[in-house]
This record gives structure tokens, C-alpha cells and sequence, in this order.
């Protein structure tokens, strides 16, 4: 084996995920192997229905597969049980959306807490871990605003804020542009590939190619199945 | 999750749904309202009533002739039971606990002075029942220690039949006529008040045994015995039961203790209270579904964030945990509110009905609490437990 499957992040073999719709059998995954070292910056793309989004919530243990084993971190999640799961979700996994998810009666700094406070962090400690978060996404003054005093761009720093607070592994993102404009886009790309930069993991999935093509590892899916895994070296702009 | 994060996460919940949860928790505090003012009304009434009963002393014994209780025979085939008499009533005086002992006969006559009628119930009474019902005399005296058997046609007053028979005369040394017969009246007594319904002013006391020629009956209704305070009760009845049993050759009489009718009434009483708390009961069923249709809004309404909430490592139980809170915050609330509701009425119902008395009982009001807060418990489970288990992938694609 090559040194890298020592630093292996994540460790996908053979995941089928199949869904019964009516009498009709849906594979939206189907054999489904994946090696993802530590520190890569990863798109999905592929079309409407093609097992992206499924296989983003699989590997965010949102979902279940129903064949195959999932190593994260060496751990075989699989095994583990709902609460178990949910830990290292907490711990290990950030999310971002397309829809932001952003509790709408909290502030934008209770936002970033949630995490925090779903694992016990002491009120002290997570000051110290929301401040420089936010200042970090240039949200700073905008800590106490409820999101809908906020812009979309803002929305989706606080989002990232809040997935990278408890400092995960990996990030998982599921069309991160989806909801902006243009400008706001190329920003908060900008702020996850930064990301990037600093070690962690990035997963994202997106319609757009050319957001697509700027990570340094592109798969393509189809009906289900990885269809094409292209590594170029250097992120940014293509 | 510490207890504050828990209180400001459903604390802003149900704040940023003010006037929902407002309604809401309305609904509670009218059934807890309900119960508590219910139950004090109930609780005063119990107290008022007990105070009535007491007045007239807790060492008494009432002695009435037949038997109550029920034999599977019937005793029908030696004889009906004998009377209770006046020398009843006299021997039992010789028993060395007995303080005072009041034969009774009761009747309604018509009472006459001076040409004013008045139809009202006269008692047959002794001389020692002043002391036995605490009786106070106001005017005059009290029926004299006579010949019981033959006793001198005398007439007590009760404040109201003084009032009505004889206006602003003095009634002293008056004569007034009874059912036809002549009594000269020695006293006018103390003004007692209603008992259940019985006006105890409205009457007029003779000697009983002239009671019982007047209304020509043969034997008393009821002697009452009042005991020395500390001789145990069994013992008082005991040589009561074996008195009689030895002078009408068995055991006919029926002995009711005081302790006994306080017991039964109080029961009645409690029975009363219990009843009126469970029609309270139903306004708070009521409320309780209001609960759970709100909750299950809420459910439906925050699926999207229930699923941002598992995506970001809540467990289970902590989602649980948050939705089954508001419906307690919101139930234990309005409980709240319902309790200071329904005290409040309660001492307003005091200050503008004094007749009543209303007396809001901490047992009740914290039993109310409790309910409130398990009617939360049980309101939210359902929609909690719904919450606890959507599949995260679903809820969060939720529009």
C-alpha cells in the first residue's frame, strides 16, 4: 500500500445506497468506492438525480449506507450507533448549505454557538472560539443581527463560522452558491478555500463547472456511480 | 447543553412566537384558575361548614333508638325497639363521665302571644343544654332543674321568636301559648345562625317532657350526652351501650359519636372538593390539547432547523429534550399564571361575597402546579418524540 493510506481521512468501499420508491428499486448510490486523504479539496458534480447530494449526506452521516463500510478517521462508522454518529458529527464534521440553515430567532453569533453549545463547551471558552471565527469571516460587527438582517453572502459566512467553530476535519458543502449572486459567490469560495489552505478537508458539491473545476480533485457522477476522478495540482481560477 | 442554554433556546422559541404561546399557556392557566378557585371555594366551604358543626362542642354523644346498622335478619320478630325515655335520659346522668345529658323531642307548633301567630319548630329539651351546645342565654335564664318527669311548663326563646313574637316588649314572666297549651316564658337565648338550613333562632325550648305529651309521643328522638374532656370515646360508649342494653333488655339504641358525624361529613366534604377539582380537571384537559396542537405546529413549522440541529451533532434526547421543554415552559407557565388567577378571584370572591369563604389551599395549588407541569410532559411528548426521530436528510430538504 502507499504511504497515504496511513493519512487516509476517508475510506469509502463498495457503498450501495438503495431506496424502494413504490415497486421500483432506486440506486442512488451504487458501488461506490472512495480513498480521500486529509487536506483535500474535493467537487462533486454531475447532473440532477446523480447520487451527489447522497453521497455528501452519507459521508456527513446524515444518511445510512445499505451495503459497504465507511472508514473516517479509521473509525468504522458504520458500527456506530445514532448517538455515537451524532458525536462525531459534532466533532468532526462541518456542514454548509445551499439554504444556509441559519435558525432564523438566534443571532449570528448564537449561530456560530449552536454547535458549541450541543457539546457542552463552557460559556467562557466559547467566546474565546466565536470571536476570532467570526472576526476571521469579517463578520464580526455583524455578531448580533438575526439573519434576516443579513445578507445572503453574510448568511453563508456565518454558516461557514458555524460549521468550523468546533474546527473539524472536514467540511461538507452542498451547492455553498447556490442562493448568491455572482460577487458573493466568488467570496465565500474564496473564504472555503482558505480553508483549504489551512488543512481541512473539503467536500463540496456543486451544479457549477466552473466552481467545479477550480478543486484540485473533481468527481464526476452518474446514475449513482463515481464516473470520473480528475486531480490537477494546484487549486484556484482555471 | 447547561440548563441556561437550555432555558434561552426554548425561551426564544416561545418568544418569538409571543402571541401563540401567549394563547396558549391561556388555555392552562383558565383550567389551573379553574381548579385552584373551585377547589378554595370548595376547601372554604368545607371549613365553614366543620366550624357550624363544632361550635356546639366536640364531646358529644347521640343517642337515638333502633339500631342502624343492618342484620340479615330482620329483627322485626321480637318487637319493635323501645323508646328512649326521659328515665333513659335520667340514669344516664348517674354515668360517671357525663357531664351533661339533653333529652330531645322536636315538633312544629303553632306559638302564640298577644294575637301574633308564628308556626315554628319547638324543641323538648333539658336543663344542661347550654352547657352541652354551648349555648349562651342572653336574657333571663334557661330551662330550670326541675322534676324531669314533671317539670314546670317554662319557654325559652330563640332570639328571632322573641323578636318576631313580642317586638319591643319585654318577654319575661309573659305567657304565650303553645300547640294550645299555657308556658310562661324564663329566657331568651343568644342568637346562633343558621346550621344547614336550620334556623336556630327561629325556635322555641320547653321542658321535654312536656314536649312529648304536647305533641303526644312516647319517646325521645335523640339524648345527647356530653362527656368529660379526656375520657376516651370508647369508654363513653361503652357505658352508654351497657346502661341501656341493662334497662331495655338488649341492645336497641344507635351511639354517634361527634368524632364520627366530623368524619362523615368531612368525607362528604372532601368528596364535594375532589368532585368540583375534576370539573376544573376538564378545562385543563382542554388546555393540554392546545398544547399538544401547538407543539405539533411547531414540529412541523421547525423541521428545517430539527435537521440543522442533527446535522450539527444534536443527539436524540437533545432535540427531545428542547421541544418536550417549551411545552413544559408553556404548560408550567400558564399553570403559573392560572394559580395567581385564580387566588386572585379567590380573595376578590372573599371581599365581595363574605358569606362565602373562599380559602385557596396549598396542598391544591401546588397539586395544580404539578398537574400543569405533567400536562406539559405528556401534551409535548408526542410532538417531541416525533421531532427526535425525522430523519435528518428529510428534514432538512423541507421547505
Amino acid at each position: 500500500m502507499r504511504e497515504l493510506a496511513t493519512t487516509a481521512m476517508i475510506e469509502l468501499s463498495h457503498i450501495d445506497r438503495h431506496f424502494q420508491v413504490g415497486d421500483q428499486l432506486v440506486k442512488a448510490l451504487d458501488d461506490v468506492s472512495l480513498h480521500i486523504d486529509r487536506g483535500e479539496y474535493i467537487s462533486i458534480m454531475g447532473p440532477s438525480g446523480s447520487g451527489k447530494s447522497t453521497l455528501l449526506n452519507l459521508l456527513g452521516l446524515l444518511d445510512q449506507p445499505t451495503a459497504g463500510t465507511y472508514f473516517l478517521d479509521e473509525v468504522d462508522v458504520t458500527s456506530l450507533d445514532d448517538g455515537q454518529q451524532a458525536h462525531l458529527r459534532n466533532k468532526a464534521i462541518g456542514f454548509v448549505f445551499q439554504m444556509f440553515h441559519l435558525v432564523p430567532r438566534l443571532t449570528a453569533a448564537e449561530n456560530v454557538e449552536l454547535p458549541l453549545v450541543l457539546a457542552g463547551v463552557p460559556v467562557e471558552e466559547r467566546k474565546r472560539l466565536i470571536e476570532p471565527s467570526l472576526e476571521a469571516l469579517g463578520i464580526a460587527e455583524r455578531a448580533h443581527h438575526k439573519p434576516d438582517q443579513l445578507s445572503g453572502g453574510q448568511r453563508q459566512r456565518v454558516a461557514i463560522a458555524r460549521a468550523t467553530v468546533m474546527q473539524p476535519g472536514v467540511l461538507l458543502a452542498d451547492e455553498p452558491t447556490g442562493n448568491l449572486d455572482h460577487k458573493s459567490g466568488e467570496d465565500v469560495i474564496a473564504i472555503l478555500e482558505g480553508l483549504v489552505d489551512q488543512g481541512i478537508t473539503l467536500i463540496m458539491v456543486t451544479h457549477d463547472m466552473d466552481m467545479g473545476r477550480r478543486a484540485t480533485r473533481q468527481l464526476r457522477m452518474m446514475d449513482g456511480r463515481l464516473d470520473q476522478d480528475l486531480r490537477t495540482s494546484n487549486h484556484g481560477p482555471s | 447543553m447547561t440548563t441556561t442554554d437550555f432555558l434561552r433556546l426554548t425561551g426564544t422559541s416561545l418568544i418569538a412566537h409571543r402571541a401563540r404561546s401567549l394563547l396558549t399557556a391561556l388555555g392552562i392557566a383558565v383550567g389551573i384558575a379553574a381548579v385552584v378557585l373551585l377547589t378554595s371555594i370548595g376547601e372554604g366551604l368545607q371549613q365553614f361548614v366543620m366550624a357550624q358543626f363544632t361550635q356546639f362542642g366536640t364531646t358529644i354523644v347521640a343517642i337515638n333508638p333502633g339500631k342502624a346498622t343492618t342484620a340479615g335478619t330482620s329483627m322485626g320478630m321480637f318487637g319493635t325497639e323501645r323508646p328512649l325515655t326521659i328515665e333513659d335520659a335520667m340514669a344516664l346522668e348517674q354515668l360517671p363521665f357525663a357531664r351533661a345529658v339533653v333529652p330531645f323531642v322536636q315538633g312544629n307548633a303553632e306559638v302564640e302571644f298577644g294575637g301574633r301567630r308564628r308556626r315554628t319548630t319547638v324543641y323538648g329539651a333539658g336543663p344542661a343544654m347550654p352547657e352541652a351546645f354551648r349555648m349562651g342565654v342572653s336574657v333571663g335564664r334557661f330551662l330550670p332543674e326541675d322534676n324531669p318527669a314533671a317539670p314546670r311548663a317554662f319557654a325559652v326563646l330563640g332570639s328571632k321568636m322573641r323578636d318576631e313574637l313580642f317586638r319591643e316588649e319585654n318577654p319575661l314572666g309573659q305567657l304565650i301559648t303553645i300547640a294550645g297549651s299555657r308556658f310562661r316564658v324564663v329566657g331568651v337565648l343568644e342568637s346562633k345562625g343558621t346550621v344547614l338550613g336550620f334556623d336556630l333562632d327561629d325556635t322555641v325550648y320547653i321542658p321535654a317532657a312536656r314536649a312529648m305529651s304536647l305533641f303526644n309521643v312516647e319517646g325521645l328522638i335523640e339524648i345527647d350526652v356530653m362527656y368529660e374532656e379526656g375520657v376516651p370515646v370508647d369508654r363513653v360508649v361503652d357505658g352508654i351501650r351497657r346502661l341501656l342494653t341493662a334497662r331495655h333488655g338488649r341492645d336497641d339504641v344507635t351511639i354517634t359519636t361527634q368524632q364520627q358525624m366530623l368524619d362523615v361529613l368531612g368525607g362528604v366534604l372532601d368528596m364535594l372538593t375532589f368532585a368540583v377539582a375534576a370539573i376544573g380537571g376538564i378545562s385543563l384537559l382542554v388546555g393540554a390539547i392546545g398544547i399538544v396542537t401547538i407543539m405539533t405546529i411547531a414540529v412541523n413549522e421547525r423541521t428545517n432547523e430539527i435537521g440543522l440541529l442533527r446535522a450539527l451533532g444534536a443527539q436524540r434526547s437533545q432535540v427531545l429534550s428542547l421541544f418536550l421543554g417549551e411545552a413544559i415552559v408553556l404548560a408550567a407557565a400558564g399553570g403559573l399564571a392560572g394559580l395567581l388567577l385564580g387566588a386572585g378571584l379567590g380573595q376578590l370572591l372573599r371581599v365581595f361575597v363574605p358569606a362565602l369563604p373562599v380559602q385557596t389551599s396549598v396542598f391544591y395549588a401546588l397539586l395544580a402546579e404539578a398537574v400543569a407541569v405533567s400536562i406539559g410532559l405528556v401534551a409535548g411528548v408526542l410532538p417531541a418524540r416525533r421531532a427526535a426521530h425525522l430523519d435528518p436528510v428529510e428534514a432538512l430538504r423541507a421547505e
